[in-house]
């Protein structure tokens, strides 16, 4: 796995790569990752301009502190090479890998990378990329896949896909998706790298978003990929912090930072003993909360 | 690089911009079709020629019609145009970019 200090990736905003307009504004709404789509958003003849296009504004627009991601076209397709040459020429975060199947396919493109770093001069190992999981096959080798690689910072399921190949197709309830996602999910945490839910396309249910949100937050996914950037802030209010766990958080590191100071190696508090995962917890609402606005730069929560 | 063939990319969508190129005997001819042609002419017709000589470009008719694209899509466009003129979209000019 890459080098994950532990990164929010809550949204994963999908942009359609031949989009100017979008291409353009794609760093104005606060996702925590943008993904530049050469695939499936891109038709046949217009591969090599969307190519292009998403080189050319990497090169001189700001998007601020997102993670920039590519999806390239699949491995099958006469674009792949070109669209990793020229995505790791670009100096793209990282490279998203579409209808992975096998961890074979994820150390190829690993090679791949590596050479066009050598090729065009960059640091080596400085492209990350991902994988989505998109098919039956796909979810059963999840966790092979996960582990395919060094650069890996995530896995995503994606739905429409798999549930064509599964036979359904996408319920309110999400029902169909329950083993994909756990899948997926214990895939990325038993690898140590992220994990990202699929989009929910129907942008006037919202209520629907919102319960599938809570839902992939409960289980425990980072976040979630997005098509619309209406959904950006409805994310980021799911995953935001309460005060009672911000508070609790803050006392957990005051906790430990007063054990240090006393050179005591168990830390307690309120006499209960804290060990790692209420350490690692509460880091991690902190880092919720400060992305959130809850809190100030020495972690004080602000009310609203 | 040679003209081959008359080539299109972009769209006349918000933000892009649409480039026709063709052959030419000698010298690059672009005739710019902007909203904005009388602030930003100039620098449009820059961006085009300098790629088109960064692609090593000498002879060329271009057609352009502007709606608005910045400078990184006017670049991008115009070196797809030529690409697909030339014929040598599925081997880049790495360099150029």
């Amino acid at each position: 796995m890459a080098e994950n200090e532990e990164r929010l990736r809550r949204t994963m905003m999908f942009v359609p790569g031949n989009n100017p307009a979008m291409v353009k504004d794609a760093g104005i709404y606060g996702a925590d990752s943008i993904m530049f789509d050469l695939e499936d958003s891109v038709s046949l003849p217009e591969k090599d301009a969307a190519r292009l296009l998403v080189y050319e504004a990497l090169q001189t627009q700001d998007y601020g502190t997102a993670e920039m991601v590519v999806r390239v076209n699949g491995q099958d397709t006469p674009f792949y090479d070109n669209d990793v040459k020229a995505m790791v020429k670009a100096g793209i975060d990282v490279i998203r890998l579409p209808k992975a199947e096998s961890p074979e396919m994820v150390q190829k493109l690993d090679a791949d990378i590596a050479a066009a770093e050598k090729e065009f001069g960059r640091e080596a190992g400085s492209t990350h990329l991902m994988a989505a999981i998109e098919s039956a096959k796909g979810v059963l080798r999840a966790a092979d896949i996960a582990a395919a690689s060094d650069r890996m910072i995530g896995i995503a399921l994606s739905a429409e896909d798999y549930t064509t190949d599964m036979k359904t197709h996408r319920y309110p309830d999400g029902r169909e998706l329950e083993f994909a996602r756990n899948m997926v999910l214990h895939a990325a945490r038993a690898a140590g790298v992220a994990a990202f839910d699929t989009v929910f396309t129907n942008m006037d249910d919202t209520e629907g978003f919102y319960r599938e949100t809570e839902y992939i937050h409960q289980l425990g996914f980072d976040g979630k990929s997005l098509v619309n950037p209406r959904q950006i802030p409805m994310v980021n209010k799911v995953y935001e912090p309460t005060e009672a766990e911000i508070k609790n958080a803050r006392n957990v590191i005051n906790a430990i930072q007063e054990a240090k100071l006393k050179g005591s190696g168990v830390i307690s508090m309120n006499g209960q003993m804290v060990d790692r995962p209420v350490v690692l917890r509460a880091q991690r609402v902190m880092k919720l909360a400060k992305a959130s606005n809850l809190v100030d730069e020495e972690g004080n929560y602000l009310e609203k | 690089m040679e003209i081959k063939k008359t080539a299109i990319a972009g769209t006349l969508e918000s933000s892009d911009i649409q480039l026709m190129i063709s052959q030419a005997d000698s010298g690059i001819a672009i005739d710019l079709q902007s909203d904005v042609k009388k602030v930003f002419g100039d620098q449009i017709e820059a961006v085009i020629t300098t790629t088109l000589n960064e692609m090593g470009v000498t002879s060329a008719k271009v057609k352009a019609v502007d709606k608005g694209a910045l400078d990184c899509v006017i670049k991008a466009r115009t070196i797809a145009a030529v690409q697909r003129a030339a014929e040598t979209t599925a081997t880049p000019a790495w360099e150029v970019l």
